[in-house]
Protein backbone atom coordinates (compact mmCIF):
# COMPACT_ATOMS: atom_id res chain seq x y z
CA UNK A 1 0.00 0.00 0.00
CA UNK A 2 1.41 3.17 -0.76
CA UNK A 3 -0.02 5.09 1.53
CA UNK A 4 1.63 3.52 4.34
CA UNK A 5 5.31 4.49 6.08
CA UNK A 6 7.56 2.65 8.02
CA UNK A 7 8.85 3.04 11.40
CA UNK A 8 12.61 2.58 11.33
CA UNK A 9 13.35 3.79 14.58
CA UNK A 10 11.96 4.24 18.24
CA UNK A 11 13.49 5.92 21.43
CA UNK A 12 12.49 7.08 24.53
CA UNK A 13 14.25 9.04 27.28
CA UNK A 14 12.43 7.67 30.66
CA UNK A 15 9.44 9.39 32.28
CA UNK A 16 9.75 10.90 35.52
CA UNK A 17 10.67 14.46 37.01
CA UNK A 18 14.47 14.57 36.33
CA UNK A 19 14.62 18.84 36.60
CA UNK A 20 16.14 19.44 33.25
CA UNK A 21 15.35 20.91 30.20
CA UNK A 22 13.09 19.08 27.81
CA UNK A 23 15.39 18.99 25.34
CA UNK A 24 17.66 16.89 26.82
CA UNK A 25 15.17 14.58 27.09
CA UNK A 26 14.12 15.02 23.72
CA UNK A 27 17.81 14.86 22.37
CA UNK A 28 17.81 11.57 24.44
CA UNK A 29 14.81 9.95 22.68
CA UNK A 30 16.21 11.20 19.27
CA UNK A 31 19.66 9.40 19.33
CA UNK A 32 17.87 6.24 21.07
CA UNK A 33 15.31 6.03 18.28
CA UNK A 34 18.26 7.28 15.69
CA UNK A 35 20.50 4.32 17.00
CA UNK A 36 17.92 2.05 16.88
CA UNK A 37 17.13 2.95 13.10
CA UNK A 38 20.45 2.49 12.25
CA UNK A 39 20.18 5.84 10.99
CA UNK A 40 22.90 9.10 10.66
CA UNK A 41 21.50 12.45 11.87
CA UNK A 42 23.32 13.93 9.02
CA UNK A 43 21.18 11.73 6.80
CA UNK A 44 17.94 12.90 7.60
CA UNK A 45 16.14 14.14 5.59
CA UNK A 46 13.36 16.47 7.88
CA UNK A 47 12.85 17.21 11.55
CA UNK A 48 9.57 17.61 12.87
CA UNK A 49 9.13 18.52 17.06
CA UNK A 50 5.90 18.34 18.78
CA UNK A 51 5.93 21.51 20.97
CA UNK A 52 5.74 22.64 24.41
CA UNK A 53 4.34 25.89 25.51
CA UNK A 54 6.64 25.31 28.58
CA UNK A 55 10.14 26.00 28.17
CA UNK A 56 10.26 29.40 26.64
CA UNK A 57 10.99 30.21 23.11
CA UNK A 58 12.54 27.25 22.29
CA UNK A 59 9.44 24.94 23.11
CA UNK A 60 7.48 26.62 20.67
CA UNK A 61 10.02 26.26 17.99
CA UNK A 62 10.93 22.38 19.04
CA UNK A 63 11.51 21.14 15.38
CA UNK A 64 14.40 23.84 15.38
CA UNK A 65 15.32 23.23 19.14
CA UNK A 66 15.93 19.63 18.52
CA UNK A 67 18.02 20.12 15.30
CA UNK A 68 20.59 22.71 16.89
CA UNK A 69 20.96 20.41 19.74
CA UNK A 70 21.82 17.39 17.72
CA UNK A 71 23.71 19.83 14.77
CA UNK A 72 22.28 21.82 12.33
CA UNK A 73 22.65 20.08 9.10
CA UNK A 74 20.12 21.08 6.84
CA UNK A 75 16.96 19.26 7.27
CA UNK A 76 13.63 20.64 6.50
CA UNK A 77 12.33 21.59 9.98
CA UNK A 78 8.57 21.87 10.91
CA UNK A 79 6.90 22.41 14.58
CA UNK A 80 3.80 22.00 15.78
CA UNK A 81 1.31 22.17 18.54
CA UNK A 82 -1.66 20.21 19.01
CA UNK A 83 -2.12 20.04 22.91
CA UNK A 84 -2.00 16.18 23.62
CA UNK A 85 -2.62 15.38 20.07
CA UNK A 86 0.68 17.45 19.69
CA UNK A 87 3.08 14.09 18.99
CA UNK A 88 0.14 12.74 16.82
CA UNK A 89 0.18 16.07 14.42
CA UNK A 90 4.22 15.40 14.42
CA UNK A 91 4.17 11.88 13.01
CA UNK A 92 0.98 13.38 10.31
CA UNK A 93 3.42 15.78 9.03
CA UNK A 94 6.60 13.66 8.99
CA UNK A 95 4.37 10.96 6.83
CA UNK A 96 2.67 13.51 4.57
CA UNK A 97 6.02 14.70 4.08
CA UNK A 98 7.22 11.22 3.31
CA UNK A 99 4.34 9.85 0.95
CA UNK A 100 4.90 13.45 -1.10
CA UNK A 101 8.02 12.64 -1.76
CA UNK A 102 9.53 15.52 0.16
CA UNK A 103 11.43 13.42 2.14
CA UNK A 104 12.77 9.87 2.31
CA UNK A 105 13.47 9.88 6.16
CA UNK A 106 12.12 12.05 8.80
CA UNK A 107 12.43 12.06 12.63
CA UNK A 108 9.72 13.15 14.87
CA UNK A 109 10.68 14.25 18.05
CA UNK A 110 8.61 15.13 21.31
CA UNK A 111 9.49 16.01 25.46
CA UNK A 112 8.58 17.97 28.04
CA UNK A 113 9.40 19.16 31.51
CA UNK A 114 6.09 19.48 33.53
CA UNK A 115 5.52 21.99 36.10
CA UNK A 116 3.99 20.50 39.00
CA UNK A 117 0.61 19.77 40.32
CA UNK A 118 -2.27 21.32 37.68
CA UNK A 119 -1.77 21.95 34.62
CA UNK A 120 -2.64 25.85 34.48
CA UNK A 121 -3.31 28.41 31.33
CA UNK A 122 -0.11 31.04 30.49
CA UNK A 123 -0.40 34.19 32.78
CA UNK A 124 -1.48 37.44 32.46
CA UNK A 125 -4.99 38.37 31.95
CA UNK A 126 -6.55 36.84 28.86
CA UNK A 127 -10.42 36.50 29.13
CA UNK A 128 -10.38 35.57 25.17
CA UNK A 129 -8.63 32.33 26.09
CA UNK A 130 -11.39 29.66 26.91
CA UNK A 131 -8.87 27.80 28.49
CA UNK A 132 -7.91 30.65 31.25
CA UNK A 133 -11.56 31.20 31.68
CA UNK A 134 -12.78 28.14 32.57
CA UNK A 135 -9.69 28.80 35.66
CA UNK A 136 -10.70 31.81 36.61
CA UNK A 137 -14.33 32.01 36.33
CA UNK A 138 -14.98 28.25 37.80
CA UNK A 139 -11.28 27.01 38.65
CA UNK A 140 -11.89 23.76 36.66
CA UNK A 141 -9.42 22.18 36.61
CA UNK A 142 -8.13 18.74 34.36
CA UNK A 143 -9.26 16.57 37.38
CA UNK A 144 -12.44 18.23 37.76
CA UNK A 145 -13.60 17.27 33.98
CA UNK A 146 -12.47 14.01 34.86
CA UNK A 147 -14.77 13.59 37.68
CA UNK A 148 -17.97 14.52 35.99
CA UNK A 149 -17.18 12.48 33.28
CA UNK A 150 -16.64 9.69 35.71
CA UNK A 151 -19.76 10.48 37.52
CA UNK A 152 -21.62 10.63 34.30
CA UNK A 153 -20.51 7.35 33.50
CA UNK A 154 -21.82 5.96 37.06
CA UNK A 155 -25.06 7.23 36.58
CA UNK A 156 -26.05 6.27 33.36
CA UNK A 157 -23.86 3.00 32.57
CA UNK A 158 -23.63 2.24 36.71
CA UNK A 159 -19.64 1.81 36.59
CA UNK A 160 -18.65 1.78 40.35
CA UNK A 161 -15.14 3.40 42.06
CA UNK A 162 -14.09 0.01 42.43
CA UNK A 163 -14.44 -0.59 38.55
CA UNK A 164 -12.28 2.61 38.13
CA UNK A 165 -9.40 1.23 40.72
CA UNK A 166 -9.14 -1.98 38.79
CA UNK A 167 -7.67 0.21 35.61
CA UNK A 168 -5.23 1.23 37.85
CA UNK A 169 -4.40 -2.37 39.20
CA UNK A 170 -4.11 -3.53 35.62
CA UNK A 171 -1.94 -0.51 34.58
CA UNK A 172 0.11 -0.04 37.35
CA UNK A 173 1.08 -3.92 36.89
CA UNK A 174 2.29 -3.62 33.15
CA UNK A 175 4.14 -0.23 34.34
CA UNK A 176 5.55 -2.08 37.13
CA UNK A 177 7.31 -4.02 33.79
CA UNK A 178 8.57 -0.99 31.97
CA UNK A 179 11.80 0.45 32.39
CA UNK A 180 10.76 3.80 30.55
CA UNK A 181 7.61 4.10 33.47
CA UNK A 182 7.75 6.34 36.48
CA UNK A 183 5.82 4.83 38.17
CA UNK A 184 7.18 0.88 38.66
CA UNK A 185 5.35 -0.52 41.79
CA UNK A 186 1.97 -2.29 41.29
CA UNK A 187 -1.07 -0.63 43.01
CA UNK A 188 -3.94 -2.25 44.82
CA UNK A 189 -7.27 -1.72 44.83
CA UNK A 190 -7.44 -0.97 48.74
CA UNK A 191 -4.43 1.72 47.95
CA UNK A 192 -6.67 3.49 45.17
CA UNK A 193 -9.71 3.48 47.46
CA UNK A 194 -7.50 5.12 50.40
CA UNK A 195 -5.59 7.34 48.62
CA UNK A 196 -7.41 11.12 48.63
CA UNK A 197 -10.31 12.07 46.46
CA UNK A 198 -9.50 14.79 44.14
CA UNK A 199 -12.61 15.42 42.01
CA UNK A 200 -15.67 13.52 43.14
CA UNK A 201 -15.81 10.45 42.34
CA UNK A 202 -11.95 10.19 41.78
CA UNK A 203 -9.17 9.85 43.75
CA UNK A 204 -5.45 10.66 43.54
CA UNK A 205 -4.28 7.07 42.20
CA UNK A 206 -7.08 7.54 39.28
CA UNK A 207 -5.79 10.41 37.67
CA UNK A 208 -2.22 10.64 36.33
CA UNK A 209 0.27 13.12 37.24
CA UNK A 210 2.32 15.48 35.39
CA UNK A 211 5.82 14.16 34.43
CA UNK A 212 9.00 14.85 32.90
CA UNK A 213 9.63 12.65 29.52
CA UNK A 214 10.70 12.47 25.48
CA UNK A 215 9.61 9.86 23.02
CA UNK A 216 10.94 10.19 19.27
CA UNK A 217 10.47 8.04 16.27
CA UNK A 218 12.16 7.72 12.92
CA UNK A 219 9.69 7.10 10.17
CA UNK A 220 11.02 6.53 6.26
CA UNK A 221 9.06 5.65 3.09
CA UNK A 222 9.01 2.04 2.38
CA UNK A 223 11.71 1.91 -0.42
CA UNK A 224 13.87 3.71 1.64
CA UNK A 225 13.43 1.03 4.52
CA UNK A 226 14.16 -1.78 2.07
CA UNK A 227 17.16 -0.09 0.84
CA UNK A 228 18.33 0.14 4.07
CA UNK A 229 17.73 -3.85 4.49
CA UNK A 230 14.84 -3.45 6.82
CA UNK A 231 12.25 -5.92 4.51
CA UNK A 232 9.34 -6.13 7.34
CA UNK A 233 9.20 -3.01 9.21
CA UNK A 234 6.12 -1.86 11.18
CA UNK A 235 4.29 0.37 9.33
CA UNK A 236 2.28 3.48 9.84
CA UNK A 237 -1.45 2.99 8.01
CA UNK A 238 -3.12 5.48 9.52
CA UNK A 239 -3.10 8.74 11.37
CA UNK A 240 -6.30 10.43 12.28
CA UNK A 241 -6.44 14.20 13.23
CA UNK A 242 -9.66 14.91 13.18
CA UNK A 243 -11.90 17.59 14.65
CA UNK A 244 -15.27 17.57 16.41
CA UNK A 245 -18.15 17.84 14.35
CA UNK A 246 -20.47 20.73 15.18
CA UNK A 247 -22.32 20.74 17.77
CA UNK A 248 -20.57 18.84 20.45
CA UNK A 249 -22.63 17.93 22.93
CA UNK A 250 -20.60 16.09 25.65
CA UNK A 251 -18.68 19.00 27.68
CA UNK A 252 -14.75 18.90 26.92
CA UNK A 253 -11.86 20.17 28.34
CA UNK A 254 -11.58 23.43 28.11
CA UNK A 255 -15.20 24.39 27.43
CA UNK A 256 -17.73 26.10 29.82
CA UNK A 257 -20.44 24.45 28.09
CA UNK A 258 -21.14 22.34 24.90
CA UNK A 259 -22.41 23.17 21.63
CA UNK A 260 -26.47 23.78 21.85
CA UNK A 261 -27.93 21.20 19.98
CA UNK A 262 -31.03 23.28 19.16
CA UNK A 263 -30.27 24.38 15.42
CA UNK A 264 -28.43 21.12 14.19
CA UNK A 265 -29.15 17.46 14.89
CA UNK A 266 -25.51 16.12 16.72
CA UNK A 267 -23.98 13.33 14.71
CA UNK A 268 -24.65 10.04 15.81
CA UNK A 269 -20.95 9.28 16.67
CA UNK A 270 -19.08 11.37 19.60
CA UNK A 271 -15.64 12.73 18.96
CA UNK A 272 -13.78 10.46 21.08
CA UNK A 273 -15.62 7.01 18.55
CA UNK A 274 -14.58 9.60 15.29
CA UNK A 275 -11.16 9.94 15.99
CA UNK A 276 -11.12 5.87 16.14
CA UNK A 277 -13.41 5.73 12.83
CA UNK A 278 -11.25 7.93 11.12
CA UNK A 279 -8.36 6.05 11.46
CA UNK A 280 -9.88 2.38 11.52
CA UNK A 281 -11.20 3.82 7.78
CA UNK A 282 -7.80 4.71 6.63
CA UNK A 283 -6.01 2.20 7.32
CA UNK A 284 -8.91 -0.48 6.33
CA UNK A 285 -9.18 -2.49 10.08
CA UNK A 286 -11.66 -2.55 12.46
CA UNK A 287 -11.61 -3.21 16.21
CA UNK A 288 -12.04 -7.09 15.58
CA UNK A 289 -8.27 -6.48 13.78
CA UNK A 290 -6.77 -5.26 16.82
CA UNK A 291 -4.06 -6.75 19.10
CA UNK A 292 -3.92 -4.16 21.58
CA UNK A 293 -4.49 -0.35 21.75
CA UNK A 294 -2.59 2.34 23.29
CA UNK A 295 -5.14 4.95 24.93
CA UNK A 296 -4.96 7.95 27.20
CA UNK A 297 -6.08 7.01 30.74
CA UNK A 298 -5.85 10.22 32.11
CA UNK A 299 -8.12 9.01 34.33
CA UNK A 300 -8.86 5.44 35.21
CA UNK A 301 -12.76 6.25 34.01
CA UNK A 302 -11.33 7.81 30.90
CA UNK A 303 -9.87 4.36 30.43
CA UNK A 304 -12.96 2.75 30.11
CA UNK A 305 -14.57 5.43 28.06
CA UNK A 306 -12.15 4.61 25.60
CA UNK A 307 -13.07 0.88 25.28
CA UNK A 308 -16.50 2.01 23.67
CA UNK A 309 -15.24 4.82 21.48
CA UNK A 310 -12.37 2.26 19.99
CA UNK A 311 -15.63 -0.27 19.27
CA UNK A 312 -13.96 -2.88 21.93
CA UNK A 313 -17.12 -3.40 23.05
CA UNK A 314 -20.70 -2.11 23.09
CA UNK A 315 -21.95 1.66 24.58
CA UNK A 316 -22.07 0.82 28.52
CA UNK A 317 -20.38 -2.35 28.47
CA UNK A 318 -16.72 -1.43 29.09
CA UNK A 319 -16.51 -2.39 32.72
CA UNK A 320 -17.93 -5.68 31.98
CA UNK A 321 -15.42 -6.02 29.59
CA UNK A 322 -12.89 -4.90 32.07
CA UNK A 323 -13.98 -7.11 34.44
CA UNK A 324 -14.23 -9.99 31.79
CA UNK A 325 -10.02 -9.59 31.64
CA UNK A 326 -10.42 -9.03 28.11
CA UNK A 327 -8.37 -5.53 28.78
CA UNK A 328 -5.48 -7.14 30.74
CA UNK A 329 -2.04 -8.74 29.68
CA UNK A 330 -3.21 -12.47 27.93
CA UNK A 331 -6.94 -10.96 27.28
CA UNK A 332 -8.84 -10.70 24.16
CA UNK A 333 -7.63 -7.27 23.24
CA UNK A 334 -5.15 -5.85 25.88
CA UNK A 335 -5.07 -2.37 26.21
CA UNK A 336 -2.03 -0.14 27.65
CA UNK A 337 0.50 -2.81 28.21
CA UNK A 338 3.38 0.05 28.35
CA UNK A 339 1.55 0.60 31.54
CA UNK A 340 -0.19 3.85 30.54
CA UNK A 341 -0.33 7.32 31.30
CA UNK A 342 -0.99 5.89 34.98
CA UNK A 343 2.22 4.70 34.78
CA UNK A 344 3.96 7.62 33.00
CA UNK A 345 2.36 10.65 34.10
CA UNK A 346 1.54 13.52 30.91
CA UNK A 347 4.44 14.29 29.15
CA UNK A 348 2.53 16.45 26.82
CA UNK A 349 4.09 16.29 23.55
CA UNK A 350 5.67 13.23 24.02
CA UNK A 351 2.84 10.99 24.89
CA UNK A 352 1.61 10.28 21.88
CA UNK A 353 4.95 9.41 20.26
CA UNK A 354 5.42 7.64 23.33
CA UNK A 355 1.78 5.42 22.37
CA UNK A 356 3.57 4.51 18.54
CA UNK A 357 7.50 3.73 20.26
CA UNK A 358 5.49 1.50 22.37
CA UNK A 359 3.06 -0.33 19.63
CA UNK A 360 6.04 -0.02 17.37
CA UNK A 361 7.91 -2.44 20.53
CA UNK A 362 5.07 -4.62 20.83
CA UNK A 363 4.75 -5.22 16.83
CA UNK A 364 8.74 -5.99 16.61
CA UNK A 365 7.90 -8.39 19.71
CA UNK A 366 10.78 -6.45 21.71
CA UNK A 367 8.43 -5.91 24.41
CA UNK A 368 10.15 -7.85 27.12
CA UNK A 369 7.69 -8.73 29.61
CA UNK A 370 5.03 -6.87 29.40
CA UNK A 371 4.92 -8.44 25.08
CA UNK A 372 1.75 -8.99 23.66
CA UNK A 373 1.85 -12.24 21.93
CA UNK A 374 1.44 -12.26 18.38
CA UNK A 375 0.33 -8.91 17.93
CA UNK A 376 0.14 -7.85 14.20
CA UNK A 377 -2.64 -4.41 14.40
CA UNK A 378 -2.32 -1.76 17.02
CA UNK A 379 -4.44 1.21 17.24
CA UNK A 380 -3.30 4.66 19.69
CA UNK A 381 -5.82 7.23 20.90
CA UNK A 382 -5.95 9.93 22.62
CA UNK A 383 -8.05 13.44 22.56
CA UNK A 384 -6.15 16.81 23.01
CA UNK A 385 -7.38 20.18 24.39
CA UNK A 386 -9.50 22.44 22.04
CA UNK A 387 -10.72 20.06 20.05
CA UNK A 388 -7.49 17.86 18.75
CA UNK A 389 -8.08 14.15 17.96
CA UNK A 390 -5.55 11.67 17.87
CA UNK A 391 -4.86 7.87 16.10
CA UNK A 392 -2.60 6.19 14.44
CA UNK A 393 -2.82 2.76 13.39
CA UNK A 394 0.46 0.46 13.36
CA UNK A 395 0.66 -3.34 11.50
CA UNK A 396 3.11 -5.57 11.15
CA UNK B 1 -14.39 40.32 32.74
CA UNK B 2 -17.23 37.93 31.75
CA UNK B 3 -19.43 41.13 30.83
CA UNK B 4 -22.64 40.27 29.61
CA UNK B 5 -22.86 36.53 30.64
CA UNK B 6 -25.42 37.03 33.10
CA UNK B 7 -28.92 39.38 34.07
CA UNK B 8 -31.19 40.38 36.82
CA UNK B 9 -31.71 39.33 40.31
CA UNK B 10 -33.15 36.92 42.04
CA UNK B 11 -36.25 35.45 40.05
CA UNK B 12 -35.41 37.31 37.23
CA UNK B 13 -31.34 36.21 37.22
CA UNK B 14 -30.58 34.36 33.50
CA UNK B 15 -27.84 33.52 32.36
CA UNK B 16 -27.44 35.53 28.80
CA UNK B 17 -26.07 33.85 25.55
CA UNK B 18 -26.31 35.12 21.71
CA UNK B 19 -28.73 33.05 19.06
CA UNK B 20 -27.81 33.13 15.57
CA UNK B 21 -30.64 35.09 13.43
CA UNK B 22 -30.02 32.95 10.28
CA UNK B 23 -29.77 29.16 11.70
CA UNK B 24 -31.35 29.91 15.68
CA UNK B 25 -28.08 28.10 17.10
CA UNK B 26 -27.68 28.96 20.35
CA UNK B 27 -23.99 29.59 22.02
CA UNK B 28 -22.92 30.16 25.85
CA UNK B 29 -20.72 31.74 26.80
CA UNK B 30 -22.16 34.26 24.31
CA UNK B 31 -20.87 34.50 20.97
CA UNK B 32 -20.64 38.12 19.13
CA UNK B 33 -18.42 37.35 16.05
CA UNK B 34 -19.45 34.81 14.42
CA UNK B 35 -22.12 31.68 14.22
CA UNK B 36 -20.12 28.50 14.61
CA UNK B 37 -22.46 26.10 12.74
CA UNK B 38 -20.22 25.75 9.62
CA UNK B 39 -23.98 25.29 7.66
CA UNK B 40 -24.62 28.77 8.51
CA UNK B 41 -23.42 31.32 6.00
CA UNK B 42 -23.59 33.47 9.25
CA UNK B 43 -26.59 35.71 10.67
CA UNK B 44 -26.85 38.71 13.06
CA UNK B 45 -26.20 36.92 16.88
CA UNK B 46 -28.71 38.70 19.05
CA UNK B 47 -28.66 38.28 22.79
CA UNK B 48 -31.32 35.87 24.31
CA UNK B 49 -31.77 34.60 27.98
CA UNK B 50 -31.27 31.19 28.97
CA UNK B 51 -33.99 28.81 30.66
CA UNK B 52 -33.30 29.04 34.50
CA UNK B 53 -34.09 25.52 35.37
CA UNK B 54 -32.04 22.46 33.91
CA UNK B 55 -31.06 18.96 35.45
CA UNK B 56 -28.13 17.68 36.24
CA UNK B 57 -26.09 16.15 33.34
CA UNK B 58 -22.83 15.42 35.90
CA UNK B 59 -21.45 17.17 38.84
CA UNK B 60 -17.86 16.77 40.60
CA UNK B 61 -15.72 18.72 43.26
CA UNK B 62 -12.19 20.32 43.89
CA UNK B 63 -10.85 19.06 46.87
CA UNK B 64 -7.42 20.62 45.97
CA UNK B 65 -7.16 24.29 45.63
CA UNK B 66 -7.17 25.13 41.87
CA UNK B 67 -4.56 27.46 40.40
CA UNK B 68 -4.37 30.61 39.62
CA UNK B 69 -6.25 32.55 37.59
CA UNK B 70 -8.55 31.02 39.44
CA UNK B 71 -8.41 33.27 43.01
CA UNK B 72 -7.97 32.09 46.82
CA UNK B 73 -7.00 33.42 49.89
CA UNK B 74 -3.97 31.08 49.98
CA UNK B 75 -3.63 32.32 53.88
CA UNK B 76 -7.22 30.36 54.25
CA UNK B 77 -8.15 26.64 54.65
CA UNK B 78 -9.17 25.69 51.50
CA UNK B 79 -13.11 24.65 51.27
CA UNK B 80 -13.91 22.25 48.17
CA UNK B 81 -16.51 23.91 45.99
CA UNK B 82 -18.78 21.56 43.78
CA UNK B 83 -18.94 21.71 39.97
CA UNK B 84 -22.63 21.22 38.14
CA UNK B 85 -22.65 20.36 34.67
CA UNK B 86 -26.55 21.48 33.95
CA UNK B 87 -28.59 20.31 30.81
CA UNK B 88 -30.78 23.18 29.69
CA UNK B 89 -33.70 21.50 27.57
CA UNK B 90 -34.53 24.31 25.78
CA UNK B 91 -31.71 24.86 24.41
CA UNK B 92 -29.99 21.77 24.12
CA UNK B 93 -26.96 22.95 25.98
CA UNK B 94 -24.92 21.64 29.02
CA UNK B 95 -23.47 24.62 31.05
CA UNK B 96 -20.88 24.15 33.63
CA UNK B 97 -21.29 26.30 36.76
CA UNK B 98 -20.11 26.29 40.81
CA UNK B 99 -22.77 25.14 43.17
CA UNK B 100 -24.14 27.54 45.79
CA UNK B 101 -22.17 27.44 48.67
CA UNK B 102 -23.25 24.83 51.32
CA UNK B 103 -24.14 22.07 48.47
CA UNK B 104 -21.72 19.44 48.37
CA UNK B 105 -22.03 16.33 45.83
CA UNK B 106 -23.48 14.19 48.63
CA UNK B 107 -26.46 16.70 47.91
CA UNK B 108 -26.64 16.06 44.36
CA UNK B 109 -27.77 13.57 41.57
CA UNK B 110 -27.57 12.93 37.94
CA UNK B 111 -31.05 14.07 36.45
CA UNK B 112 -31.80 16.62 39.61
CA UNK B 113 -33.44 19.85 38.72
CA UNK B 114 -31.12 22.64 39.44
CA UNK B 115 -31.97 26.70 38.94
CA UNK B 116 -29.51 29.44 38.07
CA UNK B 117 -28.99 32.68 40.79
CA UNK B 118 -26.83 34.88 41.23
CA UNK B 119 -23.44 34.41 43.54
CA UNK B 120 -20.18 36.19 44.15
CA UNK B 121 -17.11 34.48 42.46
CA UNK B 122 -14.74 36.71 44.88
CA UNK B 123 -14.11 40.12 46.13
CA UNK B 124 -11.38 42.53 47.14
CA UNK B 125 -11.62 45.97 48.88
CA UNK B 126 -12.24 47.69 45.73
CA UNK B 127 -14.48 45.29 43.39
CA UNK B 128 -16.65 42.17 43.49
CA UNK B 129 -16.92 39.37 40.62
CA UNK B 130 -19.94 38.36 40.28
CA UNK B 131 -20.71 34.95 38.71
CA UNK B 132 -23.66 32.38 38.39
CA UNK B 133 -23.90 29.57 40.74
CA UNK B 134 -26.53 26.33 40.10
CA UNK B 135 -28.99 25.70 43.48
CA UNK B 136 -31.48 22.77 43.83
CA UNK B 137 -34.57 23.59 43.33
CA UNK B 138 -36.10 24.03 46.48
CA UNK B 139 -33.30 24.98 48.33
CA UNK B 140 -33.08 28.67 49.88
CA UNK B 141 -30.18 29.34 51.43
Amino acid sequence: MTAEVAVLGAGMHPWGKWGRSFVEYGVAAARAALVDAGVDWRDVDAIVGADTVRGGYPGYVAGATFARALGWQGARVTSVYAACASGAQAIGAARAQILAGLADVVLVVGADAAPKGFFRPAGGDRPDDPDWLRFRVLGATNPTYFGLYARRRMAVHGDTPEDFAQVKVKNSAMGALNPNARYRKRVTAQEVAASAVVADPLRLLDICATSDGGAALVLSSLDFARRHGVARPVRISAVSTVSPRYPTTVLDLPDIATDSAAAVEPAGEPFRASIAHAAYEEAGVGPDDLSLAEVYDLSTALELQWYEDLGLCAEGEAAKLLREGATAPGGRIPVNPSGGLSSFGEAVPAQAIAQVCEVTWQLRGQAGERQVAGARVAVTANQGLFGHGSAVVAVR
Amino acid sequence: MVEGWFTGDGDDFRLLGTRCSACGSVFFPREDTFCRNPGCQGGALAEVPLSRRGRVWSYTDSRYRPPSPYVTEPELPWEPYTLIAVELAAERIVVLGQAVPGITVADLAVGMEVEAVPGVLHEDARTTWTTWRWRPTGVTR
